[in-house]
This record gives structure tokens, sequence and C-alpha cells, in this order.
């Protein structure tokens, strides 16, 4: 093995640690922070016994989690039973992988460790664990696995509450991987490439996507809230109906295992809004040569963002009720994917329209005209066609002639 | 009206959703930053002579007491009036007489968990001997605790349960 090689190896070990950790130990913040909004939004104080603030609860929730007895239905099937809720979180963990945390740091170093023998490593590092040049189609693939986890919890557990959710969970999770899969081409369209360090760099070379791209944000943003299986649409889990769906048979740390995924799912999710919409770990208007100073504050700066978009996810959940299952199939189906297929013909035409009609090569230019082009998309979704279109919201009953039953009255 | 009915206004055509939506997320963002309500217990506790924002009623029917007179000697005449009313048959009482012919409890238990905290025995008591308390915080590391003999009952220093509110003593 060449030194350069070794470095590759011992750099990549060290890097794929220290995410390990930091997802780990965020996630489990996570549920304190969570929470704490909470609490928060129903003007209570939340957890505040343990430790200063209630910083230690997550631990302490995790020792009782790992003391308690774990049940174990005589009807389940021992080894998916077991094998669901590492099959719900591995998914969630790999996905945080590919995405770049932080602008490259420049690495220089020459040693001679003892066992290892020489080590070097000359150039620029990428702050993603892998950074793949396929890096995009990894993660839709990978965030496609998260649903194995939770429909074979379901389906292990001989429940019929449990199938129910897992059914539920995964009917949901192709509906809304289309939406995703698509909202995602205009970013592929602009940045001409896959990988996550090319999408950073066009962003901080030009606009922030989430201005040429609006609607591609928003569909992406809400197909993300279902994959994560986050309030609105926790229909897997839905305690009031299913009575906490694909885990109600799950106790102990096996019981655990599913929130902890379910968070690491919500951070990497928010990453990924983050990485390909709201420029990555780029600080607008600066652009730093690779140093360590420049790592770190890209690297705090995506801490920053990725934390608003967890807080927004948190801030939806504890503000919106739960879909009713067919109002889920119709948004995903009737609205979301609709609307990413025009999005993406509409983007491509005036993306053709710029480059060859009009002849603009400016870069900035360009994402500037889309953003135009946004504004009008956005106006005309959000004011003219959703209006009733996209969901049958709560209006007077009495209103209107009798016999002029709309669909909501009639199922009322 | 005496209470604040909040009348919602349904919209009454069609609304959009992402609008509605978005409107409730201000709301609740609003919440985050209003005063918690919150007590915070064991630090914070409510009594019922400061008519604080948690106080007690001091209608409250808590665990008994039993009051003394000026000569520090208890009040009760065992009369056994309180045992008689019980609906929960929760008093024992063995009534004993002294050499003067003064009646006095040699035996008084209240058994707190048979206990239902109506109140009776305060109210049927002719010396406003033995009382309901405004009280809470009962608990113990076993069940035989819960049978208050007399002496426990005289130690109590909590206040005594009003009843009835004496401005509204009909109750209406």
């Amino acid at each position: 093995m060449t030194p350069e090689y070794k470095g590759f190896l011992l750099l990549s070990i060290v890097k794929m640690v220290v995410v390990f950790t930091v997802v780990m130990i965020g996630v489990a913040l996570l549920t304190l922070m969570e929470r704490k909004v909470s609490a928060w939004m129903q003007n209570r104080r939340g957890p505040n016994r343990v430790g200063w603030a209630g910083l230690l609860q997550p631990a302490a929730d995790g020792v009782k989690n790992i003391i308690k007895e774990e049940t174990f239905p005589a009807s389940v099937n021992p080894v998916i039973f077991m094998l669901a809720p590492a099959m719900a979180f591995i998914p969630a963990l790999l996905l945080s992988a590919v995405i770049p945390w932080a602008a490259p740091l420049p690495v220089n170093f020459d040693k001679h460790f003892p066992l290892l023998g020489q080590v070097s490593y000359h150039g620029t590092l990428s702050m993603a664990v892998t950074d793949l040049p396929v890096g995009f189609l990894f993660v839709l693939a990978i965030s496609s696995l998260g649903v194995y986890g939770i429909a074979l919890a379901g389906w292990a557990s001989n429940n019929k509450y449990s199938l129910l959710g897992g059914l539920r969970s995964s009917a949901q999770m192709i509906s809304y991987e289309v939406a995703m899969g698509m909202s995602l081409i205009p970013v592929l369209l602009i940045t001409g490439n896959v990988s996550f360090e090319r999408i950073v760099e066009a962003q901080q070379a030009g606009l922030w996507f989430v201005l040429p791209l609006f609607l591609s944000c928003f569909v992406f943003l809400v197909a993300g809230f279902a994959e994560t299986n986050r309030l609105p649409f926790d229909l897997p889990e839905a305690e009031s109906e299913l009575i906490a769906g694909y885990h109600t048979e799950y106790s102990a740390m096996k019981f655990s295992m599913f929130p902890i995924s379910e968070y690491a799912n919500m951070a990497t999710v928010s990453a990924m809004v983050v990485t390909l919409f709201f420029g990555g770990w780029s600080i607008p208007f600066w652009h730093p040569a690779p140093s360590f100073l420049a790592t770190l504050l890209t690297g705090g700066f995506m801490f920053v963002k990725v934390m608003c978009f967890i807080f927004l996810f948190m801030w939806v959940r504890w503000t919106l009720p739960r879909f009713r299952y067919d109002q889920l199939m119709a948004l995903g189906w009737k609205v979301m994917l609709p609307l990413a297929v025009l999005y993406v013909m509409l983007i491509v035409v005036a993306l053709w329209a710029v480059e060859h009609w009009l002849g603009i090569a400016n870069l900035k230019l360009r994402m500037g005209i889309l953003f135009g082009l946004n504004l009008i998309a956005g106006y005309a979704v959000f004011f003219v066609l959703d209006r009733g279109f996209i969901l049958s919201g709560s209006y007077r009953r009495t209103a209107g002639p009798p016999g002029r039953l709309t669909a909501t009255s009639r199922t009322v | 009206m005496a209470i604040g009915i909040k009348v919602l206004h349904r919209p009454e055509r069609q609304v959009s959703y992402v609008r509605a939506a978005l409107k409730g997320m201000v709301l609740t963002f609003k919440h985050m930053l209003q005063p918690k309500v919150t007590m915070q217990y064991p630090e914070e506790k409510s009594t019922a002579d400061e008519r604080g924002q948690y106080a007690v009623s001091p209608r409250w029917r808590g665990t008994h007491r039993m009051l003394a007179d000026e000569q520090g000697r208890t009040k009760c005449v065992a009369c056994g009036l309180c045992p008689q009313i019980c609906p929960a048959n929760c008093i024992k009482l063995v009534p004993g007489e002294d050499e003067a012919g003064n009646r006095y409890p040699l035996i008084y238990e209240i058994d707190e968990f048979r206990c239902v905290f109506c109140g009776y025995c305060q109210e049927v008591c002719p010396e406003e001997a033995i009382h309901v308390g405004v009280h809470y915080e009962n608990s113990e590391y076993s069940r035989d605790r819960f049978v208050y003999d007399l002496e426990r009952l005289s130690a109590q220093t909590h206040p005594v349960s009003s009843l009835w509110d004496p401005s509204d003593p009909r109750g209406e």
C-alpha cells in the first residue's frame, strides 16, 4: 500500500468516526430539542430536571431504554422482528455519508506512524465522508431503502395495527418518492452534474437554488416530510388511529431505534435540503481559499442552516394536524407529482430558451431570469391553483343552498 | 355572557391549504414567545392563604386534622356522630370517660385510603373537632402509614377546609 492510499484510508476512517459520533449525539439531543420546542409552543417549559436545562435528559432516556425489559411477543417472526429496527436505522445513517458538511480542507502531512508505517496526504480533503461522483443517485437509492425497516417491522409484529402501519408507510413512501425524485431533476438540469460537491459549487457561483427553483424546493420539502414519517405525514404511526402503528409491539432499545432513525432521517433530509437548495456549506458573497478557518466557518454555517430546517420540521409537527389517508394520497399523486413534472418541463424550456434563444451565458443572470419565472409560477400555484384544489379545508357547511353538497360535507 | 366563548368564523369557500398552514405556524411561533405557565412544583408551591395563580381552594377537602382547645386538649368528645355519618366507614372511634365525667376518644383512627373526602365528618361534628384539611402532599413509604391515629391527626398543622364558600353559603 502506498503512503497516499494509507493516508486516504486513515482520513476517511477519521471522517466516518466524526460524522457518526456527531450524528448520533445530535440525534440524542434532537429528542430533547423536540420536547423543548413542543413545550414552548404549548406555553410549557419542557424537560428541565435532569442536568442543566434538561441537557442530560437524552442520556437518562437512553439508560432507561437499555435497562428496560424487552418484551418479545410469541407470535412475531423472530428474525425480521429483530432485524427491522436496524433496517430502519442504517439507511438514515448511510445518507449522512455523502453530504458535504463543510468547505474542503487543505491537508498536507507526511508522517510515520507505528504499525501503519509511512502515511501521507497532500491536497484538499473533501468534508463529505465519501465524495461520491453519483452522490445524488446514491441518496435516491438509499432513501427508498428506509421503508423496509418500517414495513418489515409492521409485518413481523403479526399485529393488525402494526401491519396497517407498515402498509401505510410503504404506500406513502412510494407515492412521495416519485415526487421527490422529480423535484430534484431541475437541480441537476442547472448544475449538469450529480455530485453534491458540484451542486454546492454551482450555488456558490450563482444563486442559492431555492430562488431559481423555489417550487422544486417546496415539493422536495413536502416529500421530505413524508419520507421521514413526520407530522403531518405520520400516518404509519398515527397514535390515535393505529396505536403507534408499526412499533406497537416493540419495547426498550428496539423501540428506541425507531425514534432514533426518525431523527437521523430528519437530520439528513434537512442536510439535503440545505445542500441542494440553500447553498450547502457556502456562505453568501464569500469565496474563501481552502484553509482551516474556511472549513471551520463553513461547517458552522452549515450547522446553523441544518438546525433551522430541523426546527422547521418540529415547528410543522407541532402545528399541523395529520392528513386523512385519502388526502395524503391525493396530495402525493394528484398535486405533488403533476406539479413536479410540469415544473421540470417549465425549467427545461426556460433553460433552453435562456441558453439558445436569448444566448445568456452569465450564470447569475440565468438564475435571475429563472427566479423571475418562479415568482410567476409560485404566484400561480399558491394564489390561483391552491384554492381547495390541493386539499379541502374546513369551511362552513351550512353555507350555500341545500342540495349543493360538496364531497367534504357529504362525508361528514 | 359569563364565560368568554370564542366564536370561530369558518370560511365560506374553499381556502388555500398552504396559506392556512402558514397562518397556523405563525400562531404556534407566537406561542413560543409567550410567558410559560408551568409551575415548578416542588420548588414553587400553591398555598391556601396566598390567593395566587395556582392557589388551592379554601374549600379543598384533603387529609384530616383534629383540632385542640385552648388548654391543648383534643376537642373531640367521642359523641360517635362522625363514624355514624361516614359513608366510607373509615373512622374507628372507641370512647372513654375520665373521673370528672368528660368523654374523650380512647382510640380515634381514620383510614385515609378508605376515606372518600366527602367532608361529612367535619360538617356533623358538634365540637368542631375533626376537620378535613387543605392539604395534598400525602406520600408515605408503606400502606399502613395511611391509618392516621389521634396523635397524628392532632399533630397536623395544615389549614382546615371551609367546606363552603362563606360569601355564598348556599352555593348559589
